[in-house]
């Protein structure tokens, strides 16, 4: 089950990662989408993977599903929904006033260099 | 329990939930909410920082759950010099705002007040990943701040600025992931109790935990390779917030300093003091490029963005420098050089729009109609952002420099200086295009000499191109900020006995630790211990 946990939170993260370099705003919305749910991923395993444990402690030393990392993966979980939301709003309106969906815009009031 | 801690907190979201909700009708209201609540913040916040003189640590344990487990909020004097700074900054750039330029866009108010609920929260936590929380607070207001009034330069700096964030806050998150696998806790007490206890193959994990928030702080604080953003951003701000940001940089530096002096402080064992060697070296480097910045900026806001380039710098060279004495040293300068820049931020952008088509740009314009009143606060201002002796700057300069030890002085003492001098010639040239290569004033004369109609039209077309004066608000506004400047030379003995103090706690990681964990051992209220 690690491996296979780790493989799919790795793979996403590339994905993200590889997206939000690229050139023009949806594709760079997407990849921070995708890097937002590989890190809500590492969170929910930051207290080690665990089995069948119980939801609530049973009495000392019972095998139990540590609660921190479910608070906070639902935390993290709202504020980058919030700001993928956000950021989709921000990048239809850099379109609408920039004229360009580049991350860059196409500002002609100064040099940039050359992209292929 | 003393709730007065939780109130820089609670002020600002119920001042702030009640402007959003009023966001029609005339400004009078909210501009009235606004400047009561950030008032009263100011004095909720002296109050806190009168009480942390005494030294006692004190923490407010939200929902009364304790320290260990529950979420809280913790004074030292630290916490307390922060959030006064804060306020005292947010009241100044709200005075100037309120004076206009907040009804540019919608909800400027309310957003201003989260957007402080943000960064006091930052600074009052007691918890790591509370700390995450509030820095998403204070970025999501800074978010939709940058962008009022809209327009195309602030939508394409705010996209990099949102996306950058968002990067930076994923990376917080695995930070923050790595170091409860490896600790088992985010209280920060609780961490820096539990540090030196990991055993070897943790120890590199937690190391890489660390180095990772060193990174996430390190965007939030421009230091060198990630300060790229700042300029533009900044520059594009509206300039009551780009005031407000003078204080966000900060975060980023409070942040630093309380995690790698507390988590892995001098207590922490192999892992002590792991950042302050990185920081060391590239405070250096950010001080350097600031100052080319500086010197080759051609507009007016840029050069102020590079100029805080040049103390985010100044003041991270003063945690590498890693001793008491150059934290207490930071810590005065940091006071100074918020106040300050924030001042300029809103005294240059009174400047740009006097001055017509020339704008913020430094090049030969018209003259600025109120030239005695904002030469003599740019006077001032660059006098004391630069550390020319009568003002504060220099006082925060030279107990930097004197805080070096004989190694370190090799290398801060001609950075500093050289980056010093960089900013006193970009300014002196900047104030005399400002102020004195002027082409208004020959253009008036010629007006003079072909008669009077001619000259009151222009006097028209001057009063309705330079709508924004320096009225009462916005004078009093920037006084208070860059007025700031020779009230901390006044004072700079209190003062400075304070930050050394607030450095003294800083350095007693024992203390902290007590006051907040062991507390609560012999009552054992939480039953089952995992």
């Amino acid at each position: 089950m690690e491996a296979l946990f780790s493989m799919t939170t790795g793979v996403l993260a590339a994905c993200g990662l590889f997206l939000a370099l690229r050139g023009r705003t949806f594709p760079v919305v997407v990849g921070l989408t995708l890097l937002s749910y590989a890190v809500n991923l590492f969170l929910f395993s930051m207290g080690g993977l665990t089995t069948d444990g119980a939801v609530v402690i049973e009495g000392h030393g019972s095998d139990y599903a540590d609660p921190l990392p479910q608070a906070l993966v639902l935390t993290a979980i709202v504020i980058g929904f919030a700001m993928t939301a956000f950021s989709v709003i921000l990048a239809m309106r850099a379109r609408g006033d920039l004229g360009s969906d580049h991350v860059n815009g196409n500002r002609l009031d100064e040099p940039r260099e050359e992209s292929s | 329990m003393d709730h007065l801690i939780a109130l820089p907190v609670l002020l600002p979201l119920i001042a702030g939930l009640g402007l959003l909700l009023n966001r029609e009708g005339p400004a009078t209201p909210r501009r009235i909410v606004g400047l009561a609540a950030t008032s009263l913040l100011l004095v909720v916040c002296a109050l806190l920082l009168v009480q942390s003189a005494d030294g006692t640590i004190r923490y407010y344990a939200l929902g009364d759950w304790q320290p260990p487990f529950g979420i809280i909020l913790v004074v030292d004097r630290l916490s307390a010099l922060m959030v006064t700074l804060t306020a005292l900054l947010a009241l100044g750039s709200l005075l100037y705002a309120s004076a206009g330029s907040d009804e540019e866009g919608s909800n400027f108010h309310g957003l201003f007040q989260l957007q402080l609920m943000g960064i006091n929260g930052a600074f009052l936590t007691g918890d790591l990943f509370n700390l995450f929380v509030f820095f998403e607070v204070l970025l999501i207001a800074s978010y939709s701040l940058l962008m009022h009034g809209g327009g195309k330069a602030r939508i394409h700096s705010g996209f990099h600025y949102v996306v950058l964030n968002l990067a930076g806050s994923a990376l917080f998150l695995i930070g923050l992931g790595v170091l409860y696998g490896t600790i088992g806790t985010l209280n920060m007490a609780d961490m820096a109790a539990k540090v030196p206890g990991l055993d070897s193959s943790r120890l590199v994990l937690a190391k890489a935990g660390a180095m990772l928030l060193l990174v996430v702080f390190g965007l939030k604080s421009a230091i060198l390779p990630l300060y790229f953003w700042l300029p533009r951003a900044y520059a594009s701000a509206p300039a009551p917030v780009a005031a407000l940001f003078a204080i966000l940089t900060k975060v980023g530096i409070y942040a630093i300093l309380r995690v790698f002096t507390l988590i892995f402080g001098a207590q922490a064992g192999a892992l002590a003091y792991l950042a302050q060697p990185w920081v060391w070296w590239l405070s250096l480097a950010t001080l350097a490029l600031g100052g080319v910045g500086v010197l080759s900026s051609r507009d007016l806001r840029t050069q102020v963005a590079y100029l805080i380039i040049i103390s985010v710098g100044t003041l991270l060279a003063g945690i590498g420098m890693n001793s008491i004495d150059a934290n207490a040293a930071l810590l005065y300068y940091m006071v100074h050089t918020t106040l300050v820049t924030g001042g300029l931020f809103l005294l240059v952008d009174i400047i740009a729009h006097q001055r017509g088509k020339a704008g913020a740009r430094i090049v030969r314009g018209r003259a600025v109609n109120q030239v005695a009143l904002l030469g003599t606060l740019f006077f001032i201002g660059a006098l004391s952002v630069a550390g020319v002796p009568p003002f504060s700057g220099a006082v925060g300069k030279a107990l930097i420099l004197k805080a070096a030890t004989t190694a370190q002085q090799v290398w801060l003492w001609p950075i500093l200086l050289i980056s010093s001098l960089a900013a006193i010639v970009a300014l002196s040239r900047t104030g005399s295009t400002l102020f004195w290569r002027t082409s208004g004033s020959e253009r008036r004369r010629e007006r003079h000499e072909s008669g009077e109609r001619d000259k009151e039209h222009e006097r028209d077309k001057d009063s309705e191109r330079g709508q924004r004066r320096a009225g009462a608000m916005r004078t009093a506004g920037i006084l208070l900020l860059l007025g700031a400047s020779p009230l901390l030379v006044i004072f700079a003995g209190p003062l400075t006995a304070f930050t050394s103090a607030a450095a003294d706690q800083l350095a007693d990681q024992e203390a902290y630790i007590r006051s907040i964990v062991e507390r609560e051992t012999p009552s054992d209220t939480t039953g089952g211990e995992p």
